[in-house]
């Protein structure tokens, strides 16, 4: 744990930005579109994983809030021909709002109940995109959403999309991180251990709970939103329980309670699919083999993976420096 | 971990290397993408089988133009969002000239945007009207609209003398559509809907919606949906003991659906449905007749059975879009898409296609036939 909070850093983030800033430069174009995809998983891991990996509480129902911001911005730029911003603020606030309603009576719930209840929730919320044909369009797809503007630009290439998205990204792993490392962060990990102990302690379990569960529904939304004007169309598929599973996919192969971790997951994923097309057919079976594999020799995820090489390689430093040390005492 | 970066550096590299630089005899580039897995899999399967059939027979009769073609299929998982990341590498990265499918319409609709500002043309392999409507500069469709299936069975329905009917409707895109179709279009044939129920996709018993159709005056049941629920439907109705006649959509148009439902089930639905059915039954001088039997006989011959009519989608795609290149004599993307508009008279698996400026379909009800299942086999109706 406590390499992973050396490594989140002032240098590692300025490693971090200039990584987003290069990698449209260094990769092919066809890149692009892949990348602004990961972005969009790697907020919602994010979020998750503030729920899941800090204060210890599953969420099955995740694509719920990415989907109700996504119609929500949809429609209201669409039918309503609302200002893309203004949408995507509405959005997001929906999604956060739902959040609060939905925690005070979930958040009672514990363990496979809480899961239970969001896997409800998330069930309830794809039904609804199916069946308000109206708002909706229902099962055939919202078509037409505008592309993201704002301020008299329209950012049409996935060049500039790129740069919204993962600019998106950075600001939200700084405010995570702060958030982690404050007395909150403490507070969430308290509870993960122990909701008894950490109410013990002073700590107003039920109120902590409640905001990091609207906290992360705010990052699904802030996905949510970003892909419907990315996309330009959406369609319930998108936020079925199936795209839940992939981001707590996501946020455990990353590495629970680890920023890091959940981006790196989200790219993971998301890439990894793109160069194994190389061996069509083979694809899926080895795209397999790579999770059961990750998750056998790495159960803390990719995050703890490269906590190992980093440890690995600091022995081998020191080890070196020991043993010349060594050397030089010997004549 | 170190050994499965090299594997994937590896893999990396192999792609960057098979990905080289435009020659001047290179290959003409078709891009496909379908739900080759995923729940739409029904539809991606024998797309794909079919066009990677067609590139080895037009390689092996000497390509096009004098140049090979070569088909890159990327699957989309039948998720929007990987078509949406496997547009963008046939158009920037395989640089195709031309791309057949996607084969649902939710994913289609996903990718318009983009093939429309990069200029290539797309031929899609779904049925939806909303592609074609407004009318798209680079965008053609080979399916069917719900509309020619719906008009198909509102003529046998009246024919029949059956004006009031009962919709029953799976609640997922191909329903949905189907199910508004349905409804509009029921005044221009004088039809009235006296039931209007929807089933989940998922479902596995739908007596509650039979039941509720049982108590209406209607005289016909219109069932609109793709496997397993329609199959479902079927074995209930018998349970029920309804008599009612029931209409199926073209989306159980494979022998599966008589497999899942049981023959004694599939007694006597009906269903409209291209020649491609009942191929052995139609007129051998109709001029469809040499297409189906040689399509179906190539299809059956590769890969061991299992032709179905979303598979003639994707043969109707890749043809048109090899008239198109044989015609323009150019396989320019821009050229291609001027000729595909120009196609008339082209008997393909799925009809006769008139192609024009303001349709990019091209198909009437015309292409169809009402077909009636009868000992577990399609019985065409003349």
């Amino acid at each position: 744990m406590s390499s992973i909070r050396e490594t989140s850093s002032a240098p590692g983030l300025a490693l971090f930005a200039a990584a987003i800033v290069a990698a449209p430069f260094l990769l092919p174009d066809y890149y692009q579109s892949v990348l602004i995809v990961a972005g969009l998983f790697a907020i919602l891991s994010m979020g998750l994983n503030l729920l899941m990996g800090y204060a210890g509480q599953i969420s099955l129902g995740h694509a719920a809030f990415y989907g109700l911001s996504a119609y929500a911005s949809g429609i209201l730029t669409t039918t309503f021909h609302w200002p893309v911003p203004a949408g995507i603020a509405a959005g997001v606030v929906l999604s956060g709002v739902t959040a609060a309603l939905i925690g005070i009576p979930t958040l009672k719930l514990k363990g496979h109940y809480l899961a239970m209840g969001t896997l409800g929730f998330g069930v309830i919320v794809y039904i609804v995109f199916n069946e308000a044909v109206a708002l909706t369009a229902g099962p055939s797809g919202l078509t037409g959403i505008p592309r993201l503007s704002a301020f008299g630009k329209i950012f049409s290439t996935d060049r500039e999309y790129y740069f919204v998205v993962w600019g998106t990204v950075f600001l939200l792993f700084v405010l995570a991180r702060n958030l982690v490392r404050s007395r909150m962060g403490r507070a969430l990990r308290a509870i993960h251990t122990s909701e008894s102990a950490a109410s013990v302690l002073g700590i107003d379990v039920a109120r902590y709970k409640a905001f990091v569960f609207v906290l992360s529904a705010v990052y699904a939304g802030i996905a949510g939103a970003l892909y419907a004007h990315f996309v330009t169309f959406i369609s319930p598929g998108s936020f079925s329980f199936h795209a839940s599973t992939q981001v707590v996919t996501m946020v455990v192969l990353g590495g629970m309670a680890s920023l890091w971790g959940a981006v790196a997951g989200a790219v993971f994923l998301t890439v990894l699919p793109e160069w194994l097309r190389a061996i069509e057919d083979y694809d899926i079976l080895v795209y397999g083999a790579i999770l059961v594999l990750t998750m056998r020799f790495l159960p803390g995820g990719l995050a703890e993976g490269v906590e190992r090489v980093l440890s690995a390689l600091a022995s081998i430093f020191r080890g070196k420096a020991k043993a010349s040390g060594g050397e030089g005492k010997k004549p | 971990m170190k050994g499965m970066k090299l594997v994937l550096a590896a893999m990396l590299g192999g792609a960057l290397l098979f990905g080289g630089t435009a020659f001047a005899n290179e290959p003409i580039k078709i891009g496909a993408i379908f739900s080759v897995t995923g729940p739409a899999a029904f539809l991606g399967e024998p797309e794909r089988n079919t066009v990677k059939m067609m590139e080895e027979e037009i390689n092996k009769a000497g390509g096009l133009l004098g140049r090979k073609i070569e088909v890159v299929v990327y699957d989309d998982e039948s998720d929007a969002t990987k078509a949406v990341t496997a547009i963008d590498r046939l158009i920037k990265k395989d640089r195709v000239v031309a791309i057949i499918g996607p084969s649902t319409s939710g994913n289609t609709l996903a990718i318009i945007s983009k093939v429309e500002e990069a200029k290539i043309p797309l031929v899609s392999c779904a049925s939806a009207k909303k592609i074609n409507l407004p009318v798209k500069k680079y965008v053609f469709k080979t399916a069917q609209s719900d509309a020619i299936f719906v008009k198909k069975i509102y003529q046998h329905a009246k024919k029949s003398g059956w004006t009031k009917v009962a919709l029953l409707s799976a609640s997922d895109a191909y329903g949905s559509a189907g199910r508004e179709d349905l409804k509009e279009l029921a005044a221009q044939f004088g039809v009235t809907v006296v039931a209007d129920e929807v089933f989940g996709p998922k479902d596995t018993d739908m007596t509650a919606q039979l039941t509720k159709i049982k108590g209406t005056a209607a005289q016909a049941i219109i069932c609109w949906g793709t496997n397993p629920g329609p199959a479902v439907i079927a074995r209930n109705r018998t349970q029920l003991g309804i008599k009612t006649p029931l209409y199926m959509s073209q989306g159980v148009a494979s022998k599966k659906f008589i497999e899942l439902a049981g023959k004694e089930n599939a007694e006597g639905i009906f269903l409209p449905a291209g020649r491609l059915l009942v191929e052995d039954q139609i007129d051998p001088k109709h001029p469809q007749k040499k297409v189906l039997a040689g399509y179906i006989r190539d299809y059956e011959g590769k890969f061991k059975g299992g032709v179905s009519a979303f598979g003639g989608h994707a043969f109707d795609a890749m043809n048109l879009l090899e008239m198109a290149i044989r015609n323009g004599k150019s396989a320019e993307p821009e050229t291609i898409r001027d000729q595909i508009e120009k196609i008339r008279a082209f008997w393909g698996a799925g009809g006769e296609f008139n192609l024009s400026a303001a349709d990019h379909s091209g198909l009437t009800e015309d292409s169809m036939v009402m077909v009636k299942i009868v000992k577990g086999d399609w019985d065409l109706i003349k």
